[in-house]
This record gives C-alpha cells, sequence and structure tokens, in this order.
C-alpha cells in the first residue's frame, strides 16, 4: 500500500485541457460587433461554471445575475433590473471569497459601465443595437480595407499579378505591406478557430515577389485639377496615387532626396529592401504624379502659397522628430535620436559604430530597428534599455526576437536618470535607476524605483528611441487645428475652418502604422474628389476566384523563415526568406474565405469599388 | 463546359454553374428553403446541402460551383440524415400551426417537411413571438420565420427600401424593421414583395376577407366589387386554371356566387384615369411644366409612398389623378349610387387587388355633397379572392363567363395594359396621339415604351405625336427607380413623362398576387395582358362609350370641376413616415 501516488490527470481533464486551448483560440477570433450583453452573458456561464461553490456571493449571486442579464436579452428586464445588477455585480466584487468570484463581478460590472447604452436599447426597445456590419475579420481589421481573401485566393491559383492589382485597389503598397505591414489583419482570423491565423502578411509578400512588375490601372479622363501634397510617405504617396487615378494632376513635395518616408529613412534595409520600396514607389509615380524635391515647406514654400496655387492642400509630414529624454547629459556628443541614426543610415551616411558599446533607449519598434542596426554596423556591443520589462514593450515579438538573436543585449527594469561624460565632452556610459514592476494602470504595468544604487552602462554612443514628434509649428501658424502636438482634422481628413486642407497619416494620428496612413490615404483621397466636386470611384476589374470545396482539415501554419543570425548581421540584405511556391499554395489554402462562407456572403462580403 | 456526376449521372453543364444548377439539368430536384436566385444566394438554411466524394464535410448546393470530375451525392443517407435534422431545428423554431396558416398548402417548409417524412421533431419547441400591429396591412408572424433573410434581400437588392434587416446575433439573430422602428414608423411601401417570397407564413397581408362577407350578409349594404387588370391574368394560377381559362369572365361569375351585388372591372377607371392624367399631361408638357422634371404617374400607391418618404420634394411631380382603384370607389359612391337609387352610406365598395399598397391607399378619403367617407372601403388582393372562392365552395372549374355589371361594363385593351410595366405609358399615349391630333394612331405604334420585369434599370423613348418629341420612361421596382430619380436629379437624363410601378414587372408581379415559390410569374402574366389587349375590339381609352357617357352623364369633361374633386388627389394630404437615410 503506498503512501502517497504520482498524480495522473484523467481522461476528462486531459479532454477538457485541450478544450481551454480550443476556448482560446476561440475566443482570439470573436468578431467584432458581437451582441456585447449576450457575450457578457456567455462569460458569466463561463465564470459561473469555474466556481467551487462554496460561498453565497458567487454560488447565489451569479446565479441572479445570470437571471437578470437573461431578462435584459429576453426584454423582460426593467431600468430597476440594471440597478439590481450594479448592486449585486458590487456586493460580489466586494464580498467575496476568492477571485473566481470577485472578478466574475467585475467582468460584468464593466459591461454595466461600459455598455450602458447598449442596456439600455434591450431594455426600453426590446431590441439589440449591436451593429453587425462587416463580417469578414481581417478585412474590417485592415485599415485599408484590403480584399484579403480575395488576393489569397489569387495567390492560391497562382495568379500573383492579379493578386497586386487586387491589392493596390486599397493599398498601392502591395510590397512593403508584404514586408513590414503589422498584419492586424491576423489578429482575429477565423482560422485561429480551426488552428492558427493565416500568415496573410507572408501570402502578400509572396503575390509580391511573385508577380513581377504590374502596371497600375490607367488614370481617368483629366479633370484639369491640381493637388499639393507636402511629405513623401506612405500616406502621401498613397493619396497621390489615388488621386492621380481619379484624373486629378498631384504635386508631391518631398524634402529628402528620395521619395518614401519613414519606409526609405526609417525602416532598415534587411526589413524592407529599398529596390523592393523602389517597386512600390515606381508603380504610383507611373501614374503620373509630379515630384518637387528638397523644398521645405515652411522655409522653402508656405502652406498659404500653396493653397493659393492648388485646388486642394494634403499635409502628410508624418512624425519625423525625435522625442528628447529631458535628462542631464542629452546634448553630449555620441547621443543620437533613433530618427537621425536611422536616417543617416537611409542616405548612405551612417555613423561609425565599430567596436563601440551602444545603448539604445526604449522598447519600441524603432528601438528595434536602431539596434539591429548598431549591430550591423559593427558595433562591440548594443544593448536595449528599457524601463519595463520586455513583455511590456510595445515592439512586436518577432523584431525583439531578432533582435536578441542577434546579440542584442536587453537591459530591463532600467530607467535612464543620467549621461556620463568625459573631459572631451563625449558619452562614457549611460547611468541607470533599476525599478521594479508594480501595479497595472489603465491596463499597463507600471515601474517603481528599488531604492537600489543607480548603474552605470558603459557606452560611447547613445541611441534614444522614446518616440517622434510631429514638425507642427508652421501649420498651426497658418491656422492648421493642432492639440498636444498633432495635427487636428475631422474625420473626413479636412479642416471645417480651412476648406480644401487635408491632413493625413502620422502627422495627424501620431506615430502609428504605415497601413494606417494608407487607410487614411484613401478615406481624405475620396473626400478630396468629392471637395472637388466629383464622385470618382476606384475599383479593380480582378475577379476574385469561386471558393474551393476542400475541408479544411487542422494545418500547421507556414511561418516566414529568416537568414542565419550570424550571416546576416554581417550586411544589411533582407533578413526574411520567402516562402516555397508550395508553402504559398498550401498557405493560402488554409483561408477559409470567410466572404463566401458565413455571414460574409449574405452582407459586407466585398466592396468592389469606393 | 464542365463534366461531372451527380447521383451516377454524368453531365456536362456550363463553367461556373452552381451544383443546383448542375442538378436541375441533369433532372435532379433538390431541395431548398432560403435560395432565391440572384436575390438570396446566402446557403442559410442548409437543406441544399450535398455530399462531394472525398470531402467530409456537406457543401451547399446553391451557391458553390461545380468542379470538373465532381462526384455529387444529392440524397446520399448522409444528406439525408443531415438534410433531415436540420429541418427538425428549423421546426422547433416555427410555429408551424399550419391549418390556421395562409400558407398551408402553399409553403415551402410544409412541402421538405412531408417530403423528409418528418413525424416528430426531437427538440423542444422555441418560439419568439414579437408584437405586431395587426391593422397594418402588412402583418408579420416572427415565430413563423424562419431567418431565410429573403425579405431582408428583396426589400434592399431588388426594392432598395431596406425595411428589413438581421438584428442580434447568436441565437438571438432575427429579421426586424431597420433602425429600431415599428413597421407603421417605417418607410415601408407596402409593396408586398417580402411576402411574395417569404418561402412560409411569415409574411402576409392583413386579411380583410371577414369584412366583405359582413357586407354581403348585412340587407342593409349594396356590395360593388371592382377587379383590377393584373388579377385576372394570375388568380387561376392557384386553382391550376390555365391562362386561357381563367378569364375575367369567371372572376365576374365567382364574385356574383360569393354574393356580391354589382361587379365592375378596373379596366373601366383605368381608361377613365387616362382621360384625366392624359390631357393633365398635355396641359403641363404644353405649359413647359416638364422641362426641368418629369410628370410621374401616380396610380400605383407603393409607388406613391416610397415618393413621398424617400424624395418629398418631388411630389408636386406626380399627376394629381387618383388611381383606378379610388376613381371607381368614387363614381361607384356617386354616379353609380345615384343611378341605382342607393345612399352612398348604404353602399360598400370593395376592391380585388394584385397589391397589398392598395389597403393603405383605401384609406384616402372622399367627401361628396353629404358623404365623408372613403372612395373604397375594403381591398382585397388577389389571394384573398381565392381564399373567397374556397370559402364559397366555388368550384372554379365550373365556373362561367359572365359580364359585368351596366353602366360601367366597358373597358378597351389599352385599360387592360395597365396592369403591367409600360401599359400605363402606351394606353396614355395612345390617347394623347387622339387628343393632340385628332386621329387615332396605330394600335401599336408605342411599342417602344413596352418594358418588362426583367429589363435593366428602365425603358426609355422618345415619341414624336404631331412633330412633337416627348421624351418618356418605363420603370418597374423601386431599386429600379431609386437609380431613375439619381439621374434625374442629377440632370443625367431628362423626361416629360415617367411611368412608375413598385412591383417588379409592374401589377401582375403585386405583392398580393399568388404565390408559387422561386416562380417570378410577372412577365408571363403581362404576356396575357398583352394578349387581351391586342384582341380587344376597343384599344383606346377615349373610345370607351361607358366613359364617355360618364363625362356625358356626370363629369362634364376631363379636368372639369368635378372631375378634380372626384378623380384627383391632393398628395400631400397623407403622412407618409420620412426616410431616415
Amino acid at each position: 500500500m503506498s503512501r502517497l501516488e504520482i498524480l495522473v490527470p484523467n481522461k476528462a481533464q486531459v479532454v477538457v485541457e485541450q478544450l481551454y486551448r480550443d476556448l482560446e483560440r476561440r475566443i482570439e477570433a470573436s468578431p467584432s460587433g458581437l451582441c456585447p450583453i449576450d457575450m457578457s452573458k456567455a462569460f458569466l456561464e463561463l465564470c459561473h461554471a469555474q466556481t467551487c461553490g462554496k460561498c453565497v456571493p458567487c454560488r447565489v449571486g451569479l446565479k441572479q445575475m445570470r437571471k437578470m442579464i437573461s431578462d435584459v436579452l429576453n426584454g423582460k428586464a426593467t431600468m430597476d433590473t440594471l440597478e439590481e445588477m450594479k448592486a449585486t455585480a458590487l456586493s460580489i466584487m466586494e464580498s467575496a471569497d476568492c477571485a473566481i468570484g470577485y472578478e466574475a463581478a467585475n467582468m460584468i460590472y464593466k459591461g454595466l459601465i461600459g455598455f450602458h447604452e447598449e442596456y439600455v436599447a434591450h431594455i426600453q426597445l426590446g431590441r439589440c443595437n449591436c451593429n453587425y456590419q462587416q463580417p469578414v475579420p481581417c478585412v474590417s481589421l485592415c485599415p485599408a480595407g484590403v480584399d484579403i481573401p480575395g488576393y489569397i485566393a489569387l495567390v492560391r491559383e497562382g495568379r500573383y499579378q492579379d493578386a497586386i492589382r487586387l491589392i493596390r485597389k486599397d493599398n498601392p503598397f502591395p510590397t512593403t505591406c508584404g514586408f513590414i505591414c503589422e498584419h492586424p489583419c491576423e489578429a482575429r482570423c477565423r482560422r485561429n478557430m480551426v488552428d492558427d491565423a493565416v500568415n496573410i502578411r507572408g501570402l502578400k509578400r509572396m503575390a509580391a515577389d511573385l508577380a513581377g512588375k504590374v502596371a497600375p490601372p490607367a488614370c481617368q479622363p483629366s479633370t484639369g485639377k491640381k493637388i499639393a501634397i507636402v511629405g513623401g510617405g506612405p500616406g502621401g504617396l498613397s493619396a497621390a496615387y489615388y488621386l492621380q487615378l481619379m484624373g486629378h494632376q498631384v504635386v508631391v513635395y518631398e524634402m529628402l532626396p528620395k521619395l518614401g518616408g519613414m519606409l526609405r529613412y526609417g525602416i532598415p534595409n534587411y526589413r524592407l529592401p529599398k529596390d523592393r520600396l523602389d517597386d512600390d514607389i515606381n508603380a504610383i509615380l507611373e501614374t503620373g504624379i509630379q515630384v518637387k524635391h528638397g523644398l521645405r515647406i515652411g522655409i522653402d514654400i508656405t502652406i498659404n502659397e500653396l493653397r493659393e496655387q492648388y485646388d486642394a492642400v494634403l499635409i502628410t509630414i508624418g512624425a519625423s522628430t525625435d522625442k528628447k529624454l529631458g535628462i542631464d547629459g542629452e546634448n553630449a556628443e555620441g547621443v543620437i535620436s533613433a530618427v537621425q541614426f536611422l536616417r543617416d543610415v537611409g542616405k548612405d551616411n551612417a555613423i561609425d559604430l565599430k567596436g563601440q558599446e551602444v545603448c539604445v533607449i526604449g522598447g519600441g519598434n524603432v528601438s528595434m530597428d536602431a539596434v539591429r542596426t548598431a549591430v550591423r554596423l559593427g558595433a562591440k556591443k548594443v544593448s536595449i534599455v528599457y524601463r519595463r520589462r520586455v513583455a511590456d514593450m510595445t515592439a512586436l515579438k518577432d523584431e525583439i526576437d531578432g533582435a536578441i538573436a542577434e546579440g542584442v543585449e536587453v537591459q530591463t527594469l532600467k530607467a535612464p536618470v543620467s549621461i556620463e561624460t568625459d573631459e572631451s565632452g563625449k558619452v562614457k556610459g549611460l547611468w541607470v535607476q533599476p525599478q521594479m514592476i508594480s501595479s497595472i494602470k489603465n491596463g499597463r504595468a507600471s515601474v517603481k524605483a528599488t531604492g537600489e544604487e543607480n548603474v552605470m552602462i558603459p557606452c560611447q554612443t547613445i541611441i534614444v528611441a522614446i518616440g517622434q514628434d510631429i514638425e507642427y509649428q508652421h501649420f498651426a501658424d497658418a491656422g492648421v487645428p493642432v492639440n498636444r502636438g498633432v495635427i487636428q482634422t475631422g474625420r473626413h481628413g479636412g479642416f471645417d475652418l480651412l476648406p480644401g486642407v487635408f491632413a493625413g497619416g502620422d502627422c495627424a494620428t501620431g506615430p502609428a502604422t504605415v497601413i494606417k496612413a494608407i487607410g487614411a490615404a484613401k478615406v481624405i483621397a475620396a473626400n478630396i474628389d468629392e471637395y472637388l466636386g466629383y464622385h470618382h470611384v476606384i475599383s479593380s476589374e480582378v475577379e476574385v476566384p469561386v471558393p474551393n470545396l476542400e475541408d479544411r482539415d487542422p494545418c500547421g501554419r507556414v511561418n516566414m523563415v529568416e537568414r542565419e543570425a550570424c550571416q546576416r548581421i554581417c550586411d544589411f540584405e533582407g533578413v526574411e526568406l520567402p516562402m516555397t511556391e508550395a508553402e504559398c499554395k498550401q498557405e493560402a489554402s488554409r483561408c477559409l474565405r470567410c466572404d463566401h462562407f458565413g455571414y460574409g456572403i449574405l452582407k459586407g462580403g466585398r466592396e468592389t469599388i469606393w | 463546359m464542365v463534366k461531372l456526376t451527380i447521383d451516377q449521372h454524368v453531365v456536362e453543364v456550363p463553367e461556373g454553374s452552381t451544383i443546383m444548377d448542375a442538378a436541375g439539368i441533369a433532372g435532379i430536384p433538390i431541395p431548398k428553403l432560403c435560395f432565391l436566385k440572384d436575390i438570396n444566394e446566402i446557403g442559410a438554411c442548409r437543406v441544399c446541402v450535398v455530399e462531394i466524394e472525398g470531402k467530409e464535410k456537406l457543401v451547399t448546393s446553391c451557391n458553390n460551383q461545380v468542379e470538373e470530375g465532381m462526384v455529387v451525392y444529392t440524397n446520399s443517407p448522409k444528406v439525408r440524415r443531415n438534410r433531415k435534422k436540420t429541418v427538425e431545428m428549423i421546426l422547433s423554431q416555427h410555429n408551424a400551426n399550419c391549418v390556421t396558416c395562409a400558407r398551408n398548402r402553399n409553403c415551402s417548409l410544409q412541402t421538405i417537411t412531408r417530403d423528409l417524412n418528418i413525424l416528430e421533431v426531437p427538440y423542444e419547441k422555441d418560439l419568439h413571438p414579437l408584437p405586431w400591429n395587426k391593422n397594418f396591412p402588412l402583418i408579420r408572424d416572427a415565430d413563423k420565420c424562419i431567418k431565410c433573410m429573403r425579405c431582408i434581400q428583396v426589400c434592399d437588392k431588388v426594392q432598395g427600401v431596406k425595411v428589413w434587416d438581421v438584428e442580434g446575433t447568436g441565437s438571438r439573430a432575427g429579421v426586424y424593421v431597420t433602425g429600431n422602428r415599428t413597421i407603421e414608423e417605417s418607410d415601408c411601401t407596402l409593396c408586398g414583395q417580402c411576402i411574395t417570397h417569404c418561402p412560409v407564413g411569415a409574411l402576409r397581408e392583413r386579411d380583410d376577407t371577414e369584412k366583405a362577407w359582413w357586407a354581403i350578409e348585412n340587407k342593409k349594404k349594396v356590395t360593388v366589387v371592382q377587379v383590377a387588370p393584373a388579377v385576372r391574368a394570375a388568380w387561376g394560377e392557384t386553382f391550376g386554371l390555365s391562362r386561357e381559362e381563367a378569364t375575367m369572365g369567371k372572376i365576374v361569375d365567382a364574385l356574383k356566387r360569393i354574393g356580391f351585388d354589382y361587379v365592375f372591372d378596373t379596366v373601366f377607371t383605368a381608361d377613365l384615369t387616362i382621360m384625366e392624367e392624359g390631357n393633365e399631361f398635355i396641359e403641363r408638357f404644353k405649359k413647359g411644366d416638364t422641362k426641368q422634371m418629369p410628370m410621374f404617374t401616380s396610380c400605383c400607391p407603393g409607388w406613391l409612398r416610397f415618393i413621398k418618404s424617400q424624395y418629398p420634394h418631388l411630389v408636386p411631380r406626380l399627376s394629381t389623378a387618383k388611381s383606378p382603384q379610388q376613381m371607381f370607389g368614387a363614381v361607384m359612391k356617386t354616379y353609380f349610387a345615384k343611378k341605382i337609387g342607393v345612399a352612398p352610406e348604404d353602399m360598400v365598395t370593395v376592391s380585388i387587388m394584385p397589391c397589398v399598397a392598395k389597403k393603405g391607399e383605401s384609406n384616402m378619403e372622399l367627401f361628396y355633397e353629404e358623404y365623408a367617407g372613403h372612395d373604397v372601403d375594403i381591398v382585397l388582393t388577389t389571394r384573398e379572392l381565392n381564399r373567397m372562392i374556397r370559402m364559397a365552395h366555388i368550384d372554379p372549374h365550373n365556373l362561367q363567363e359572365e359580364a359585368c355589371d351596366n353602366p360601367m361594363s366597358d373597358g378597351t385593351g389599352a385599360g387592360v395594359i395597365f396592369g403591367t410595366t409600360g401599359g400605363v405609358m402606351e394606353a396614355a399615349l395612345r390617347s394623347a396621339h387622339y387628343l393632340i391630333t385628332g386621329c387615332n394612331p396605330e394600335a401599336d405604334a408605342f411599342k417602344a415604351v413596352r418594358s418588362s420585369r426583367e429589363q435593366n434599370k428602365w425603358k426609355e423613348a422618345e415619341i414624336t405625336i404631331a412633330g412633337i418629341p416627348i421624351k418618356t420612361a418605363v420603370v418597374n421596382g423601386l431599386g429600379n427607380t431609386r437609380e431613375l430619380i439619381e439621374a434625374l436629379e442629377k440632370g443625367e437624363v431628362h423626361y416629360d413623362f415617367v411611368e412608375v410601378m413598385a412591383c417588379p414587372g409592374g401589377c401582375v408581379g403585386g405583392g398580393g398576387q399568388p404565390i408559387k415559390d422561386g416562380c417570378e410569374l410577372a412577365t408571363s402574366r403581362s404576356e396575357n395582358l398583352r394578349m387581351l389587349d391586342e384582341k380587344a375590339t376597343l384599344r383606346f381609352s377615349h373610345e370607351n362609350e361607358t366613359v364617355i357617357k360618364l363625362y356625358e352623364e356626370f363629369l362634364e369633361k376631363p379636368l372639369s370641376h368635378k372631375s378634380h374633386m372626384l378623380l384627383h388627389t391632393d398628395h400631400q394630404a397623407w403622412e407618409m413616415p420620412r426616410s431616415r437615410r
């Protein structure tokens, strides 16, 4: 007779554990626009099933909450029910013994406050006012609304050129986005319910790789209208592309020697090879856009001059100045902003880091670009210095992993306090204060000092990557509304008091993603067209293949493979390797075609024009 | 061409065919519920699923295309098992009170249930009724709705009005009036297309047959009934009568047997409408009133509800003429009542219409001398007429040809084609030619304005009468109508005279017509009316002797003061909820 036994999970437990993972993936793939109250009820039932039933608030209270929320959904509740729900939820939150109870009540309570209006609509109208309009998850999450199931189907059939044509209807940067889009489209991919999200970004890259040169569509007849666009980054060029296709003449003003903005001067070549960026830009320019290089807005030409010379003016200047640390020694020799650092590299004018120790301050994507570039410039040691943890970094996980693989040190929980310089005023090191992670505020963990002594990290170069600002002063002086350093447009991208002037991209949102700037450019192009008195539409002739009827058996996601770290740090060539055609086809076949199967075929499956 | 095997039959079908089409070509019918060609191909009901060899999951045959070499089973054990389960699920949420349902014996769900031999449903009944104003001409029983979404799609895609939408998600998803409105608050045009495209009895017209029976039974009341042109083209479908058998004369016989005192043909007032509207058009055209915007016909109440809700600023562009139904009511309660010595209060006017909106239109008030009431008291759809025939235990096969009563017995071919798209325009032009030139044109001279349900957008024609060009357009279906109005408003097109019929194909495709699920019968009904016109001895409204007599004895002349009082109306006199869009 044994005294103790090794615990072995029983069969039911094993299956339930699997189901938990299925549920996690399922929640990840939740479409937007579901009835929040119906979802709350489902969550509540799950929470209730998790309880042990020992204590009153959980056992009884949650059940009563379920009854009340059902009454709301069944049109049997009154406004008093809502008050009782709040009181009950609060009571459970305050009196339950363990987190299973008080956190369950907290979930309901958050909803009672957060979607109060929906509760009231159910009670007063007996109807749900939720808005289930764009049911294709990837398309609804793409800021530019690219027809993702459409081009994946084209890729599957090997119609790469058509895939590029279809993407360009909504996004004139298919190649660029194939390399560096943050792919919000993948977040709620319904394929998650089966196994894993489709590698949408990778398939776009493959379409771009395999299509070769694809000419843009012909422009519509000339309208004789002229539009100035200030800034030749992704937002400005996208708007230029669509406006030119609509028949207007666009002139892009770019202060730097080449077009592309942050795509050229911010994102390193190893992530987005510049010859590939040129593929997109050349196709955009083929529409007949004119470009004026070297003129600085506010210095060489003013916004008011542009307003006089053109029928409309679009400001897409991006966010191209650096944020300051505000610590001692910041102006020392050897301290450089990440924006400047990367721009110099983009101009083939990189600083020499051979044999140096480099600290990069910040935990975002720009910081990752800076460290990995520093490695390639021959630095002896490169460290990321960040005040929080790796988990709190805003950079994409792949970028952090890539940096670590390339030998970058990660110094977390270190808040920069001052910069040590030598007698000649050159950087000698970075003083940091050790931090500990602390309470979560607004969903983000805060930090506080541990009280330990400050530490100096020896280094000869410090790159500051803590965010970018917008050069708004000239525009503010001309009457463009600016709030907290960001240009404030209406939702149409224009200004009530400045007819004919529009703004978009990073300068109107703060630093964001390429695809967001492209999405904004679409909106603004359409609204400039309307402002000029036209109703041009942008469409694509490409016919999307009918969906294949294969069973969607679980199948692993094809991830992109990278060159070996030890090799890739020696040059600035692209890091990511393409899929093989077989991988590409398999991955494309994983798409569930939500435009055809499910709600998409009833409504919102495909917008063929805008 | 694509070669595939369906239930062991090898078939070759055009590329792009759906599996359902291919099976059809092979002579294999696949059961379906939600599918409606070109309108609702959403695979929601899952009844039309088929098995494809080598694939585990069943696929819907209605919206998936054939592939080369595909091997399809439309009726394998797996298909049958799943189809049965699916229908059992649908039945658990369907208030299957078949015996008291308007669609009893004409219901696709009933048929499929019978075909699948479902004798018991294993699920608990789960009905979700919703309150509804039963006085409204259009009635929806939510607990009969099977959420096939056809009503939403017809209203959106064909009519462009968007009265219905899906609301809620998950188990609570259902069909509701859009914008959190009730049906009375909505801009529903009452075209009734949602009713005629509903596969079950979730949508129907308000049944007014009991009101008619009451009037027939009431000794004090004289019942006078009129029958619209499009009714004759469709009523016989219900009873399996051929187009040749199902004549207007037999409807007259049926109505007499049912017990109505007097039976008239609305064709009479269609001719009268032409006299009024035709003269009004010539007057407005000559004044230059149609230089910017056309004069629109006003005989379709669905169209009136549409223009009043969507384009209220264009209401003055309507002809002021009442519709033939309303004109007949007015003439019955004045001229005819006097003729037979009956007080208008003691007369009940009934109309048999292919239309649901006519039930709304009959709310229009009539004031004449001492009388204050309505032109028409009771409006019955073609379907209700057929129900009355059944209620009266009349064998439609034994009906005889009977003539309409005097003195409004005549009708011309021009009046008959009022029931089809382009007919009002053609009839008006025939008489306009006479009014302008003093002589008749060839009866078929204005063929160019004839349209059809299949017409893309609208039919335009330029007609020259006495050297004067008149630009006309004919449109049917409200989605097309919206496009026409947008084009007119943008100045892309210009017309002098525009005929609008709300229902696809015109009144022959009306929302009050018999329903044959999955079949669009407007075009064949329309051919019937055209044939009747061709065969008619009189083909010009102005040659209708009894209309001429009506003017001589009572109305004086078209557009006279009396005509204006009785035959014209103020379209602003009633309110229509405005569109929120």
